[in-house]
């Protein structure tokens, strides 16, 4: 059936830290290596070493900048430039599952991840229409629509050491960027991420209710103060104790040979 | 949207079609034998060719009978099951008149109401897109209906019906194209609240995720030329329904009927063309492709 159910028992999914991410890409590689091999069709490429090379990819990267206003403290902030890694937020209101004519489409009362059965889908492509993010794309080769699907086939696989039962993104992830857990036990390591950080939707007024969250940015340093609220500091004072010489004068043997050698 | 020949042809077709056989329905014209049969043999070309043309797009064609198993909640598998109803009713219906010469009264009713349930169907599996806040309207329903009702009837002969809906569907169309330049900017949904970073200041696309194209930007961030898009609207108006309208207000000749039903025809898919075309889908924010 493709209508939601209306409570799942868990809500796993993936908090992203925007902090973090240094936009490395690394999640992209990891999921498309581990999805093209396992659950489902693989994720095919069009042209790869062609003119014109597309594929399937359930997890893209964007960057974007963001200019912050100008205020009295700041008069010329700098823009940040924010990495942004996307793939399904397996959405409790997700409208991608109540279009699929077919029933192809399905969230999971168990665990509320968002999946499709492959060979009910046709093909038709009204979920990737109905997805506001972006996270369905029809493969070309296979003609049936492909996701996350949250790594459904490690998350669970006892044939795996425990520590790589998460999802591929997250294991390979070098900056710890993504996290992996139930969002529906207010304890959990993510929900209490989530809450300490301030972690959001993405695009909360399309009601999807996204269970993947995003932490937003912290401010990144205290280049732009004015002139008088930097007054009495050296611009480098944080970082100069660190940076000071450690021995001013060599000693012992390299002393000896120094100042030798400075008699010639 | 990208405006695939395939959906364009159905909507098109199948609206037309479906417009043809609700006035059928109603007996309008009072039509038997070989006439009636004529008319019948076109809503069918028209209905079943824009059915045959959507399976079209699909990734896997052969499943498609799968598309009936939802419709307690998808809108495309109600328009499935409504279209089915629609041509077996109506040929029923339509046989009685052809061979036995009886008007089933009660069954063309039925299969008018089945006729406009169908377009109504189709229309609602844009109008229920969020994503794309152009079609998330009545307006959408409202504006299928109408150019599937004046259509059909200027197909079906009913003059006088016929220069009443026509203008009403042009009205509806210029309504339809007012509301839908407002609707992106209106939906609330920009780069800043896709981001989540909004609080922080101006966001700007910097990179894209590859160099290259996807599934996504073929199929949601097509864009048309503005002007190129009002030239077409004007061409739609005038080839849609004031050129219709001024033949049928002349003598009815044939021959201008025939050129009446062909430029409604290249009116109303010029006006389907922007429908996809012009539709902008919320995921292009996330390309920096849409002027928020």
């Amino acid at each position: 059936m493709t209508t939601l159910p209306s409570k799942t028992e868990k809500k796993l999914g993936l908090v992203i830290d925007l902090d973090t991410c240094v936009g490395c890409h690394a999640c992209v590689v990891s999921c498309k290596g581990w999805n093209t091999q396992n659950y489902g069709a693989p994720l095919s490429d069009q042209e790869p070493y062609g003119a014109d090379p597309s594929g399937t990819f359930l997890n893209r990267v964007h960057s974007y900048e963001v200019q912050p206003l100008a205020d009295s403290a700041k008069v010329q902030p700098a823009a940040q430039l924010i990495h942004f890694p996307k793939s399904c937020l397996h959405c409790e209101d997700a409208p991608c599952v109540t279009v699929c004519p077919t029933g192809a489409s399905y969230k999971r009362t168990e665990d509320g991840i968002v999946l499709v059965n492959e060979s009910d889908c046709i093909g038709c492509g009204l979920c990737a229409w109905a997805c506001p993010y972006g996270a369905r794309e029809l493969d070309q080769a296979e003609g049936v629509m492909k996701k996350c699907t949250l790594c459904v086939d490690r998350i669970y696989n006892d044939n795996l050491p425990e520590v790589d039962r998460v999802p591929a993104c997250v294991r390979t992830c070098p900056a710890g960027a993504r996290h992996f857990g139930d969002l529906g036990d207010p304890d959990s390591d993510v929900s209490r991420l989530v809450a300490d950080r301030g972690g959001m939707d993405l695009m909360p007024e399309q009601g999807t209710k996204p269970v993947n969250k995003y932490l937003p940015p912290r401010p990144k340093d205290q280049m732009d103060r004015s002139a008088e609220a930097t007054q009495g500091e050296g611009d480098i004072d944080v970082l100069a104790p660190f940076l000071a010489p450690v021995a001013e004068e060599p000693k012992g043997f390299l002393g000896w040979l120094d100042r030798t050698l400075e008699k010639i | 949207m990208h405006p695939a020949p395939s959906v364009i042809v159905f909507t098109t077709l199948s609206g037309l079609g479906f417009g043809l056989l609700f006035w059928l329905g109603l007996g309008l014209p009072a039509v038997t034998g070989w006439t009636a049969f004529a008319f019948f043999a076109i809503a069918y070309l028209l209905a079943v060719g824009g059915l045959m043309a959507s399976t079209f797009h699909l990734g896997r064609p052969e499943r498609a009978l799968k598309a009936f198993t939802q419709w307690r909640s998808s809108w495309l598998s109600r328009e499935g099951w409504a279209s089915v109803a629609t041509l077996l009713v109506m040929a029923l219906f339509g046989a009685g008149l052809v061979f036995a010469d009886a008007s089933w009264q009660p069954l063309g009713l039925l299969g008018a109401a089945l006729a406009l349930a169908t377009v109504f169907a189709t229309s609602m599996i844009y109008a229920q897109l969020r994503t794309v806040p152009r079609w998330k309207t009545p307006l959408t329903p409202a504006l299928y209906l109408s150019i599937s009702l004046a259509g059909g009837a200027l197909l079906a002969g009913q003059v006088a019906m016929a220069l009443v809906l026509l203008p009403v569907a042009a009205v509806m169309q210029v309504l339809w194209w007012a509301r839908g330049d407002r609707a992106l900017s209106e939906s609330g949904t920009n780069l800043a609240t896709a981001t989540g970073l909004g609080s922080i200041g101006a966001v700007r696309a910097f990179e894209p995720p590859h160099t290259g194209t996807n599934y996504l930007l073929r199929e949601f961030v097509h864009e048309v030329g503005r002007k190129h898009a009002q030239k077409l609207r004007i061409l739609s108006l005038v080839l849609g329904y004031a050129l219709p309208v001024v033949l049928l207000l002349l003598p009815f000749t044939h021959v201008f009927a025939l050129v009446a039903v062909l430029s409604h025809l290249a009116g109303v898919a010029a006006s389907r063309w922007l429908f996809f075309a012009e539709a902008e889908h919320v995921v292009g924010l996330y390309y920096g492709k849409r002027a928020a």
